[in-house]
C-alpha cells in the first residue's frame, strides 16, 4: 500500500517536473536560450560518463569489500599501482579537455557582448535597475516605460543596462543569458526572441528589500506592427520623462505597476551613467582622449547643454566619462580589476 | 598580531636547560606572519593599481607629490634599516650599550619617518585633498598609512624592546625578540621601496 | 555624539515577537546551563582546565562545542527561511517581511561557514593534529588560545546582533555599493564586518600557527613525505588561510573606511569601483571554500584507510593532488562572477581553470575507490558519512563544473541551480566530513563511544534530507527561480518548494538525533569505555595515546619510520613499550590571558559597531596592556615529573595489556 502511493508520488513529481520546465531556463524560446540550453545537456552528459561510474563503484566496492566477506581478496599492503594511477589521472584528464574546448568555443560564441548575427536591424533598449524596479528606455523611439519591456520578435535586441543604485542583474531566464547593471558604467547585452510571447523577467542579483518584487514582463510582439502599435500606446498614455521626473521615479519603491513615459528627454541614460561624477571636471586627462568619434551616443550630446544648463566644464566631464561607457572600456576595467587582484596573491 | 608570537617565547628561554630551543621556532613563526602582512600589502597595492586614475575630477599624484620631501622621508627609513643592522650585530655580541645607542638612532629615524609622513597627511586634508576627495586619495591614504600604522607599530616595540634590554640586559629572550623586530623593520622597509616606487615616482612622472 | 554612542533602548528590537521569544529561550538555557555548573561546582573545572587552557586537545574541543552551537543558530535560520518560502507562496506574504527574512539569509551564510563550518574544521584539526605528528603540542600554545577566542568573539558579536540592533541585510557576500553607508545605513553591516574581521584575525594566527607546527614540531624521523594525509590536507589548507585570509582583512579593512571615514573604494560616488570588492572578496572567498573541503577529505582517507584495515591508496598522489586543488583554487575566483562582463577571453580562462580542478578531484575519489577495493570495510558511522560523500560530493562536483561553463552559468547564475550546488559540496562535502571526523575521533577525545545506533540513524536522517532539501533547488533553478527572494509568484514553483521545506525538517531530525546521540552515549559512557586508546585499530600516532590522550600527549617522543605509523609499530611489536626511564617534560601553564584580550577585543568591535569611541580606545589599551603582561609573565610553564609521568604511562599500559590478554582469552 505504502509503495503504491510512494510510486504514485514519484510519478506525480515526474509529471510535475516535466510541466515545471515550462517558462524556466530548459523552455528558452530565444536562440541564445536555446544554444544555452544545448550547451547545459552536452556538458551533463560528458561529465556523467565520469559520474555515473564513480556512484556505481563506490556502492559496489563498499558491498563488494564489505567486513566479513571472507572469500573476497584482501591486501593490506597494497596501496600503489602505476596502471591504476595513469587511468585515473588520465580519464578526467581527457573529460576537461574535451570540456574544456566546447567552453572555450561557447564562451566566445556566447558572450553576451557579441551582437548577433541576424538580418533584421536591431533595436537599442536601455534598461535602467532602480529600487525596486526597472527602467526601460528606448532612444530610437523616444520612450520609456517602467516593468514592462516590449520588442518584434525575430529582431535582435541590444541592451545597455546601468544602475542607479545597488547592483542588480538583468536576466528574462527564457531567453538567455543574463547581465549585471552596476552604477557608473554600462554593460551590455544581446539576445533575441525566437517566438512571440510575454516572458518573465527579474533581476537575479539581490539589491535590497524590494528585490523579490522587481519583475518585468517582457513582451515579443509577433510582428514590428505590433510592436510599433505598443510604441505608439507608450506615446499616448505617457507623460514625458525628465531629470526631475526620473528623480521622482529612482525614490524607493517596491512591486511598481507598469507606467509609460510618452517622450524622453535625450541623453538621459548617459546623464543616469554619469550621475555620480563629481561636478568637477578633470580637464587634464581630456587631452590624452583618444578614439572619441567612435563613441556611441555622441550624436545624443548635442541637447545637452539644453539639457541641465550644463556649463562647459561639465559637458567635457560627461565627454570622458562617455569614454567609460564604451565597450572595450567596461570590458578593460573588469579585466584590469582582475588582475589587479590576481597580484594579491 | 605580530607580537602575539612572542609572548610565546617565553617559554623556551627561561629554562636555559630546555632540550630544544623555540627561538628558531619563534622566528620562522614571525617570518610567516610578516608573510600574511605581505599579502595584506598587496592587496592594498592591488585597490590602488586600480584606483589611482579615479581623481574624479579632483588632484592626481602628479599635482600633490612632492618627490623632494619624499626622498628624505626614503632616506630616513632606509638609513634606519641599516642602523638596526648595526643594533642587532651588537645585540648578538652582547655589547648592551652599543645595542641601546644604535636602537636609539634607529628609532629617532623612524620618529623623522612618520613625523614627515604625519605632515604630508595634514598638508594633504588641509587642501580639500583628503581621502573622501576621490576613490585615488581613498587609496593613496589607505596604502600610505597602513604602512605609517605599521612603521608606529614597530616604533612602540622598539621602545618596549629598548626597556627590555635596558632592564633585563640582552637574554637570549630579547635577542630574539629584536629579532624579529629586525625582521619587521626591514620588511617595512622593502614595503615602502615598492610604496615609493610605485606611489610617488610612477604617480609624479 | 553620546555616551554610548548611537546605542539606545530603541536598538533592541522588542517589537519583533520572533526574536523577543528566541532571546528568551537563549535566556533561560543558559540559566539552566549555568545553574547545572554551579550545582556541580563545576565553574573552577571550566576555568582553569577549558577556558583557560593552552593545551591542543580541549582548544579543539571548544572549537567543535563553538561549532555545534553556532549550528543550531545556524540551522534555525535554515529552518525559517525554508518555511518562510514554503508559506509565501503565490505572492503571500508570510511571516517574515524583508527587513528580518534578508538578514537571516545573510546570517545564515557567514554563520555557517565562518562560525559552524571554520570552527568545526580549526577544531578537528587542533585536536589530531599535533597528536598525529607526535608532538607534545602545537608550536605556539598561548597563541592557539588566543586564536579559539578571537574567533568566539566574532560569534559573540554576530550573536549580540540578534537582540541589539540588527545584523547585515546584504547577503553573506555584502556587495557594494549596497553595503556602504548609502544604502545600508544601519548596523548591520557594521556587525558583519567586526564579526568577521577579528574572527579572521584569530584564523590567520591558527594558520601561522600550524604551519610552524608542521615544519618545526614533527616526530624525529617524520619526513614530510611521511605525514599522515589528514597532516597533509590540513597543511594545505593552512597554506591557503596565510595565503587569503589577509586579502579579507584588507577588503573589509577598506569596507571599514568606506563606512567610517567617508573613503571611496567601493562607493557608486567619488569614483569608487564596486567591481573591485567582488573580485578581493572572491580572492578570499574561493580558496576558503578549498580551506573548508581540504581537510575533510584528509578525514575520509583516514577513515576509509582505516575501516578497510589496509593502506591508503596512492598516497604521494593524494598528496599532490591537494596541493594542485590550493594552488588552482587561487586562479578561479572570477567564475563567481561571468556576469560581470568580463571579455569572453577572461571568462573562458576562468571557467577552464576551474574544470582543470576537477581532475585532481577526481582523482582523490578515485583512490578512496581504490583503497576500498580489496579492503575489509567495517560499515560504521564514520564509514556511512564517508560513503554518503562519495556520492553526494560526486554529484555536486559535477553541478559545480556545469556552472563552471561560462555559457551555463550566464542563465544558473544566482539561481537555486547555485543554491543546490554548493550545498551540495560545503554539506555534502566539508561537513559531511567533519561528521565523519567527529565520530572517528570521539572516542579519542573523550575516552568513551558514541551510540552506534543513533549515530547511523542520524546519518541516514542527513543523507536523505539533503536529497529531499537540495535536489528541488536544482529544479527550481532551472525553473527560473532566483535566490533571496522572500516570496513568490509561481504556481509551478510550489510543489518544489515545498519539498524542499520538508528536507529541511528531515534534516533537524537528523541534528536532534545527533545531540540525542551525545546525551545517550555520556549517560552510558561507563558501558562503552575505550580503555586501550586504539578502538578501530588505526594507522597513525593519535592512536597510540590513551583516550583521552595524556596532556602532555607522549611520555617519550615516537620515532618515525612509515606513514602508517603506529600500524608500522604494531606489526614490529614496539607499540606499547614500558620506558625504564622517563624524562621530565615540559609544559606551558594555562593563562587567562586569550579570553581577557578577546573580551577586550570584542569590546573594541562592539564599542566601533556602535561609535561608542571611548570604550573603543579603553578596550584596545587594555588588550594591549594585557599582551605586555603576558609576554613579560616569567611563570608560564612547569616540568612534569619522571615518577608522574611513569605513574600516568602504566596506568595506562596496564589497561591496554589487560585488555589485549582480554581478546587474547575471549
Amino acid at each position: 500500500m505504502f509503495i503504491r502511493k510512494l510510486s504514485k508520488a514519484a510519478l506525480a513529481a515526474i509529471a510535475l517536473l516535466l510541466a515545471g520546465c515550462e517558462g524556466g531556463v530548459l523552455d528558452p524560446k530565444g536562440q541564445v536560450g536555446m544554444d544555452e540550453k544545448h550547451l547545459i545537456i552536452v556538458s551533463t552528459l560528458l561529465m556523467l560518463i565520469v559520474v555515473i561510474p564513480v556512484i556505481f563503484m563506490t556502492l559496489y566496492f563498499a558491498w563488494k569489500y564489505r567486513d566479513g566477506r571472507d572469500h573476497e581478496i584482501y591486501a593490506p599492503k597494497w596501496a600503489h599501482s602505476k596502471t591504476i594511477e595513469i587511468v585515473v589521472w588520465l580519464v578526467p584528464v581527457i573529460i576537461v579537455i574535451i570540456l574544456g574546448v566546447i567552453t572555450w568555443d561557447s564562451t566566445h560564441k556566447l558572450d553576451p557582448y557579441k551582437p548577433l548575427e541576424h538580418q533584421a536591424k536591431p533595436i537599442t533598449v536601455q534598461v535602467v535597475s532602480l529600487d525596486w524596479k526597472w527602467l526601460f528606455i528606448y532612444p530610437e523611439q523616444g520612450i520609456a516605460s517602467v516593468n514592462e519591456l516590449a520588442f518584434p520578435a525575430n529582431v535582435p535586441v541590444n541592451f545597455k543596462i546601468t544602475s542607479d543604485t545597488a547592483m542588480n542583474s538583468f536576466f528574462i531566464p527564457q531567453l538567455g543569458s543574463q547581465i549585471y547593471s552596476m552604477a557608473g558604467m554600462a554593460t551590455k547585452l544581446h539576445l533575441i526572441a525566437n517566438e512571440p510571447g510575454t516572458f518573465e523577467g527579474i533581476s537575479a542579483n539581490y539589491s535590497g528589500a524590494g528585490f523579490a518584487g522587481m519583475k518585468f514582463n517582457a513582451i515579443a510582439t509577433p510582428t514590428a506592427d505590433d510592436f510599433d502599435a505598443w510604441v505608439a500606446k507608450v506615446k499616448q498614455q505617457g507623460s514625458p520623462l525628465n531629470v526631475e521626473q526620473y528623480k521622482q521615479l529612482a525614490k524607493k519603491s517596491e512591486n511598481n505597476p507598469v507606467q509609460y513615459y510618452g517622450s524622453v528627454q535625450q541623453g538621459m541614460f548617459n546623464y543616469i551613467v554619469m550621475q555620480y561624477m563629481h561636478p568637477d571636471s578633470n580637464m587634464k586627462s581630456m587631452g590624452s582622449m583618444s578614439g572619441m568619434e567612435d563613441m556611441e551616443g555622441m550624436h545624443d550630446m548635442g541637447n545637452m547643454e539644453d539639457m541641465k544648463g550644463m556649463d562647459h566644464a561639465q559637458h567635457m566631464q560627461h565627454m570622458q566619462h562617455m569614454k567609460d561607457m564604451d565597450a572595450d572600456q567596461t570590458h578593460s576595467s573588469t579585466e584590469q580589476s582582475s588582475i589587479a587582484s590576481g597580484e594579491a596573491e | 598580531m605580530s607580537i602575539a608570537i612572542q609572548a610565546d617565547l617565553h617559554m623556551a628561554h627561561s629554562h636555559e636547560h630546555e632540550h630544544h630551543d623555540t627561538s628558531g621556532n619563534t622566528l620562522f613563526g614571525f617570518w610567516i606572519y610578516l608573510m600574511t602582512d605581505c599579502i595584506l600589502f598587496a592587496s592594498v597595492f592591488a585597490t590602488y593599481a586600480v584606483l589611482f586614475m579615479n581623481t574624479d575630477g579632483g588632484v592626481s599624484g602628479k599635482d600633490i607629490f612632492e618627490l623632494d620631501f619624499v626622498l628624505i622621508e626614503t632616506a630616513a627609513l632606509l638609513v634606519s634599516s641599516i642602523t638596526y643592522g648595526v643594533a642587532m650585530i651588537c645585540a648578538k655580541h652582547q655589547k648592551k650599550a652599543a645595542t641601546l645607542g644604535w636602537l636609539l638612532i634607529t628609532f629617532a629615524l623612524g620618529c623623522v619617518f612618520i613625523g614627515m609622513e604625519v605632515y604630508e597627511f595634514h598638508h594633504l586634508i588641509e587642501h580639500g585633498n583628503g581621502p573622501d576627495r576621490s576613490a585615488f586619495l581613498s587609496a593613496f591614504f589607505a596604502l600610505v598609512g597602513m604602512h605609517g600604522l605599521h612603521v608606529t607599530a614597530g616604533l612602540i616595540w622598539m621602545l618596549i624592546m629598548m626597556v627590555e634590554v635596558l632592564t633585563t640586559g640582552l637574554t637570549n629572550r630579547s635577542v630574539t625578540r629584536l629579532s624579529c623586530l629586525s625582521l619587521f623593520w626591514h620588511f617595512l622597509d622593502i614595503v615602502w621601496v615598492c610604496v615609493f616606487t610605485v606611489v610617488y615616482l610612477l604617480g609624479a612622472l | 555624539m553620546s555616551f554610548l554612542g548611537k546605542l539606545t533602548l530603541e536598538s533592541i528590537p522588542y517589537h519583533e515577537p520572533i526574536i523577543m521569544v528566541t532571546l528568551a529561550v537563549v535566556g533561560v538555557i543558559g540559566l539552566i546551563i549555568a545553574a547545572l555548573i554551579t550545582k556541580h561546582q563545576k565553574w573552577g573545572i571550566l576555568w582553569h582546565d577549558w577556558i583557560t587552557s593552552v593545551d591542543h586537545k580541549k582548544l579543539g574541543i571548544m572549537y567543535i562545542l563553538l561549532a555545534l552551537i553556532m549550528l543550531i543558530r545556524g540551522f534555525s535560520d535554515a529552518i525559517m527561511m525554508r518555511t518562510q518560502q514554503a508559506l509565501a507562496t503565490n505572492g503571500a506574504a508570510g511571516y517574515l517581511p524583508p527587513e528580518h527574512y534578508d538578514q537571516i539569509f545573510t546570517a545564515h551564510g557567514v554563520i555557517m561557514i565562518i562560525f559552524m563550518a571554520m570552527p568545526f574544521m580549526i577544531g578537528l584539526m587542533n585536536l589530531v593534529l599535533p597528536l598525529q605528528i607526535g608532538a607534545r603540542d602545537v608550536a605556539f600554545p598561548f597563541l592557539n588560545n588566543l586564536s579559539f577566542w578571537l574567533t568566539a568573539s566574532g560569534a559573540v558579536l554576530i550573536n549580540i546582533s540578534l537582540g541589539l540592533g540588527e545584523f547585515a541585510k546584504t547577503g553573506w557576500v555584502a556587495y557594494p555599493p549596497l553595503s556602504e553607508l548609502a544604502y545600508s545605513p544601519g548596523v548591520g553591516v557594521d556587525y558583519y564586518i567586526w564579526a568577521l574581521q577579528i574572527s579572521g584575525i584569530g584564523t590567520t594566527l591558527t594558520g601561522v600557527n600550524f604551519i610552524a607546527t608542521v615544519l618545526k614540531m614533527r616526530a624525529p624521523g617524520m619526513k614530510l613525505m611521511q605525514m599522515p594525509i589528514f597532516t597533509w590536507t590540513c597543511t594545505w589548507a593552512n597554506i591557503l588561510i596565510v595565503a587569503s585570509f589577509p586579502i579579507l582583512t584588507a577588503v573589509l579593512g577598506l569596507l571599514t573606511l568606506d563606512r567610517y571615514l567617508d573613503f571611496h573604494f567601493f562607493t557608486n560616488d567619488g569614483g569608487g569601483n564596486a567591481m573591485m570588492y567582488i573580485n578581493l572578496f572572491w580572492a578570499w572567498g574561493h580558496p576558503e571554500v578549498y580551506i573548508l573541503i581540504l581537510p575533510a577529505f584528509g578525514i575520509f582517507s583516514e577513515v576509509i584507510s582505516t575501516f578497510t584495515s589496509k593502506r591508503l591508496f596512492g598516497y604521494s598522489s593524494m598528496v599532490w593532488a591537494s596541493g594542485a586543488i590550493s594552488i588552482l583554487g587561487f586562479i578561479v575566483w572570477l567564475h563567481h562572477f561571468f556576469t560581470m562582463g568580463s571579455s569572453a577571453n577572461v571568462n573562458a580562462f576562468f571557467g577552464v581553470m576551474t574544470m582543470v580542478i576537477a581532475v585532481p578531484t577526481g582523482v582523490k575519489l578515485f583512490n578512496w575507490l581504490f583503497t576500498i577495493y580489496r579492503g575489509r570495510l567495517r560499515i560504521t558511522v564514520p564509514v556511512l558519512w564517508t560513503l554518503g560523500f562519495m556520492v553526494t560530493f560526486t554529484i555536486g562536483g559535477m553541478t559545480g563544473v556545469l556552472l563552471a561553463v561560462p555559457g551555463a552559468d550566464y542563465v544558473l547564475h544566482n539561481s537555486l541551480f547555485l543554491i543546490a550546488h554548493f550545498h551540495n559540496t560545503i554539506l555534502g562535502g566539508a561537513v559531511f566530513g567533519y561528521m565523519a571526523g567527529f565520530a572517528f575521533w570521539f572516542p579519542k577525545a573523550m575516552g568513551f563511544h558514541l551510540n552506534e545506533r543513533l549515530g547511523k540513524a542520524s546519518f541516514w536522517c542527513w543523507q536523505i534530507g539533503f536529497y529531499v532539501a537540495f535536489m528541488p533547488l536544482y529544479v527550481l533553478g532551472f525553473m527560473g527561480m532566483t535566490r533571496r527572494i522572500n516570496h513568490t509568484d509561481n504556481p509551478a514553483w510550489n510543489f518544489w518548494i515545498y519539498f524542499a521545506a520538508v528536507g529541511a525538517f528531515i534534516i533537524l531530525a537528523g541534528i536532534i538525533l545527533q545531540f540525542v546521540q551525545l546525551y545517550v552515549s555520556f549517560r552510558d559512557r561507563q558501558q562503552n569505555l575505550d580503555t586501550t586508546g586504539d578502538p578501530w585499530n588505526g594507522h597513525t600516532l593519535e592512536w597510540s595515546t590513551s583516550s583521552p590522550p595524556q596532556f602532555y600527549n607522549f611520555a617519550t617522543l615516537p620515532h618515525v619510520s612509515d606513514i602508517d605509523a603506529f600500524t608500522d609499530m604494531k606489526e614490529k611489536g614496539q607499540a606499547y613499550q614500558r620506558a625504564q626511564k622517563y624524562q621530565p617534560i615540559h609544559m606551558p601553564k594555562n593563562t587567562a590571558s586569550g579570553i581577557f584580550m578577546a573580551a577586550c577585543i570584542t569590546a573594541v568591535g562592539f564599542a566601533a559597531i556602535w561609535h561608542i569611541w571611548w570604550l573603543a580606545i579603553v578596550g584596545f589599551i587594555s588588550a594591549f596592556v594585557l599582551f605586555l603582561v603576558r609576554a613579560y609573565d616569567s611563570d608560564v610553564d612547569y616540568y612534569v615529573q619522571p615518577k608522574d609521568v611513569a605513574l600516568i604511562e602504566n596506568a595506562h599500559l596496564d589497561n591496554v595489556t589487560a585488555n589485549l590478554t582480554n581478546l587474547a582469552r575471549g
